[in-house]
Order: C-alpha cells, then structure tokens, then sequence
C-alpha cells in the first residue's frame, strides 16, 4: 500500500500557477481551509477555482490567487455573502462563471464520467445562458426536447477534507452531509485530502458505518493530516462553525485596514501560528465577557 | 388594521394557501414566513406535505423554527445536497423563494444588480432559482413590496418567468408559477401571464399597491386576503413561532 502522506506545506508545490483547481465542503460547511491556507503561503497563483463557495473563495480572492472563479454561489451561510468575493465581482478583478447549483453539479458529473458535458433542464429560460455566452442547447435524440449542455467541469486538482482518512487516501466523513466530495476527487486529475485524524485502515470503521466511506484511494494523490484542518468552517459532528470568528473575517474583510491586521493576525504564519492566534481570539472574548459580567 | 390578527400572520396564511392541495411533496422556503406557511399548511389543510430541516434531514415533526434536525424534531428521512437536485429535477418539490427583482411576467432576480460583467450589487447570486422554476411549481414571498422589487425589467433573470417560459417550449414544459405573496397582497398571473391582483390583505387598498408596483397592475375584481382563523392564529402563535420572529420580516 502506497504511503500518500504529506506534510500541510508540501501541498502546494504539486500544483502549478494557471491550474483549475475544485474545492469540495459547501459554503462555510467542511471546507478544507488548512489546504487553502497552505496555499495563501505558496507562490501558486493565477488559479481557476471552481466552489460552492464559502471562505474558502474569499481567502483565495483576497490573496489575488484567483483568475477565473466558477461557482453556484459564493456564501458564509449566516452571512449570505462573503465580503472579499462581493469586492472581487464589484471591482471586476476576476472572471466569472456563475450557474445554477444543480449545473455546478451536473458540470461535476460530467467531468468524473470523462463526458464532454450532460443535458439538464436546468438553466433553460433564465439568463445563465446570458452570462455564460459560450453554453449551448442539445436537441433530444428522442423527443422534441432541447436540453442546457452543461460543459463537464474537468480539473488539475480537487482539494477536500474528511474528518478521518488512512495513508492509502481512504476518506471517511461523519457528518450529516457528504457534500460532494467524492464527486470533485472523480472529477480531478489528482485529490488532495486532509483530514482532521490519520488512523490506520482496520480502524476506519470503528468511527462510522461502511457508507462513511466517502473517499476511495482509486482517487486520491495525497493525505494531509490537519486537525481543524476546515475551521472556521463546520466539521460537524467534530466541531461546528466558529460564528465569533466568522464574523470577525467578514467583518475584517469589508475594510482594507481591518483586513490587513486580520491577515498580519491570522495569516502571517504557518498553520500552528493560525491555530494558536484562533485559540487566542477565543481566550480573549472570553476575558471580555467575563470582564464584563464581573 | 384589525387587532385580532397581525400583518405577518395574514402573510404566513396566505403562503400557506400556496402548499393546498400540493400533495406529498418536498415543500422547499426561503425566509422565515413562508417557512411558517409550509409548517401550517402542514399542520391544517395538506398534512402529506414534506418538510425539512433545510440541512440535511427530511422531519416528520418540524423542529422549532430556525433550528436543524439536529434541535429538535423527528426525523423521517436522509436529504443530503446531493438528494436535493435529484427530488428538484423529479418535480416531486414545491418552492417559495423570496425576490430582489420581480417583474410582470414573473421573472425574477436575485443575482445581482447592474451589468452581470461588473455588477453595481453582487446579491446572493442565482442559486437554485433557475433549475427550480423550469422544475416544478415555484411561488415567490416579497416582505416589502415595492418598486424596488417590482420592476419593469429585472437585471438578471434567475427564476423564468412566463414569457420566456411560453416562447422555449422545453423550459415551459414543467415551469409553473401561481403566486406572489407580498407584506400587502396576493398577486396572481392573468391568462397572458402577466402579474395581477388577486387579493389585498386586510387595511390595504388596490391604489396602495399600484403605488408600490413598478408596472401596470390589473386590479380588476380583486378580493380581500382571508383572516386567520382561530386555529391557525394558535398554530402560528403558540405552536410554530411562539418566538414572534415573524413580525422582525413583516412589520405592521
């Protein structure tokens, strides 16, 4: 069995600048934001990214590592929006594909079944057609049916995380949600995984029941182990979504001053520095609520 | 005004009204009204109705409004994202979204504003609106009416409306719009597809919300939006929104 584990920081240096690269989880949801971090620190950029986005999109357009971003939408869940990706779409400074989620979902499908692109209904009347001139229609072979051909959304790299995986690449999650990232990892080149424990095969079941076993190594290149490897996004049941700190980034993001402290706070170091400034962030309120109930 | 009932309760009423007879299908909300609307209309006139917790699990028992499965509530099934886009493309589904843009033929928009290429307002984006209208039934919940929202032309159309329905015959083929509840009114669509009134809620007149539509309305023979009944004023109070958030969404 193939060893597949890397270190966080190693990561990077398989992708080149200029890749399309797909980042599983949804919204602020099991995103794998250590991955995305490690990136912030590399010189990979010009990147296409194609998300259900959340923080993820943010961090990644606030760096100017985003070219062409592709996406259903871009959302912190109890923040509709995330402030970088508004700027980014207000100021112009990226090129855009939106489309509807179930698109996005079917360009996906597409890509892991090597087709050129699969009919959906979807999209048929609205104006997605009008903001993604290059989209066509197929006529049904069957009936007088015409279909949106959604381009299948092939790419270089897949970037997920998993609650637990073994050095093969087998991804296990333990949420309510798979998301869809099995689907990114079929539809990739190469899948990076993090994961919040490495543990050895045998155990994976120990944790959850065979149909947790979301990640196969057939799809997997590489294993990361990260433990709050997707904060300040959910990884329930192992941890929820840091709100406090979410409201910090978004509030952070919609000033140029604010973001720069945020970024020297947070982003300045390697991901033991984040985590440790997290965990201070927290320690901090806590002594202002106590502070102030006292 | 009368005292007996609020604005908001005669709001969720009437979306509830859009779920009646809508058979055993997954209801879908956007906003907290219309949520309370697929709960009552549970609770009373179409109990095979489907709910969920708008995360992952489909809820036999709702769980208290604003909360996940995970709060409260029985669960009955797995819906997974993954299973939403398949039950939306089966029609099994009903939705009521809420609208930044709507027009007269029930285009609506809640992308963005401005050119596409660099939009003046990034919004939510399109999201699901346009698989949703070319799917199955959708109805739209506006907490404001205003021209605003009622414009003679959206910016980006995300839910299909009925013109562009009718003229491509494969997005028309499932797409059905009925109604559009607002914090004043209940519209409906005319035989050429065109917004009309059908209903002002109690203590609003036709001339109000002509004045709040950005469009020519037909008001000929609109009603007045039923009251709540006693067993629905209890089920919204006591049962489904004890909290009153629904008056933070529809004031008056």
């Amino acid at each position: 069995m193939a060893d597949k584990t890397m270190a966080l920081d190693d990561f990077p240096a398989a992708l080149a600048s200029g890749s399309t690269i797909g980042i599983g989880g949804w919204g602020s949801r099991r995103k794998p934001m250590a991955l995305v971090r490690a990136l912030l620190r590399s010189d990979v950029t010009d990147l296409t990214v194609v998300s259900l986005g959340g923080p993820d999109v943010g961090l990644l357009c606030a760096a100017g590592k985003v070219r062409k971003l592709v996406y259903g939408f871009v959302s912190l869940d109890s923040i509709p929006l995330d402030p970088h990706f508004r700027a980014a779409r207000e100021t112009g400074t990226i090129e855009v594909a939106e489309y509807d989620e179930g698109m996005f979902v079917a360009g996906l499908r597409a890509a892991a079944s090597r087709l050129s692109f699969l009919p959906t209904r979807t999209g048929l009347g609205s104006d997605v057609l009008t903001m993604n001139p290059e989209l066509k229609t197929v006529a049904s072979p069957y009936c007088d049916e015409e279909y949106v051909a959604m381009p299948a959304l092939r790419l270089d790299a897949a970037l997920v995380h998993v609650h637990r995986a073994d050095r093969a690449g087998n991804g296990q999650y333990l949420g309510p949600d798979p998301y869809f990232d099995d689907l990114y990892a079929r539809a990739a080149d190469r899948c990076y995984v993090s994961c919040e424990e490495l543990v050895p095969t045998a155990d994976l079941l120990d944790a959850g029941p065979p149909q947790s076993l979301l990640l196969s190594q057939i799809f997997t290149t590489g294993v990361v182990e990260a433990p709050r490897g997707a904060h300040f996004t959910t990884c329930a049941p192992e941890y929820a979504r840091d709100e406090p700190f979410q409201t910090e980034y978004a509030t952070a993001a919609k000033n140029p001053e604010d973001w720069r402290e945020f970024a020297r706070t947070y982003l300045g170091g390697d991901e033991a520095h984040y985590q440790a400034a997290v965990a201070r962030f927290h320690a901090d309120r806590t002594a202002k609520t106590q502070e102030a109930t006292a | 005004m009368s005292a007996e009932f609020t604005r908001a309760e005669v709001c969720a009423v009437a979306c509830a009204e859009t779920w009646r007879g809508a058979g055993e299908v997954l209801a879908h909300t956007v906003g907290l009204v219309p949520t309370i609307g697929a709960r009552l209309a549970r609770l009373t006139h179409t109990p095979e109705l489907v709910l969920s917790d708008g995360e992952a699990y489909l809820m036999s028992e709702p769980p208290p409004l604003g909360a996940t499965a995970a709060e409260g509530g029985v669960v009955s099934g797995w819906l997974p994202f993954r299973t939403v886009f398949d039950i939306v493309e089966s029609g099994r589904r009903q939705s009521m979204m809420g609208a930044s843009q709507i027009d007269a033929y029930g285009n609506q928009n809640i992308s963005l504003i401005g050119d596409w290429r660099r939009p003046d307002r990034q919004l939510i984006g399109v999201r699901g609106a346009p698989g949703n209208t070319v799917n199955h039934r959708t109805d739209y919940f506006v907490a404001r009416h205003s021209p605003k929202v009622f414009v003679e032309q959206v910016d980006v159309v995300s839910g299909v409306g009925n013109d562009r329905a009718r003229r491509h015959s494969s997005a028309g083929r499932h797409h059905r719009l009925v109604a559009v509840v607002t914090d004043l009114a209940v519209l409906g669509f005319g035989s050429e597809g065109r917004l009309r009134l059908e209903s002002v809620h109690p203590g609003v007149t036709a001339n109000e919300v002509r004045a709040r539509t950005g469009f020519a309305l037909d008001t000929e023979g609109a009603g007045v939006t039923r009251a709540p009944t006693g067993e629905e004023l209890r089920l919204i109070r006591e049962v489904i929104d004890p909290e009153g958030l629904r008056d933070r969404e529809v004031r008056g």
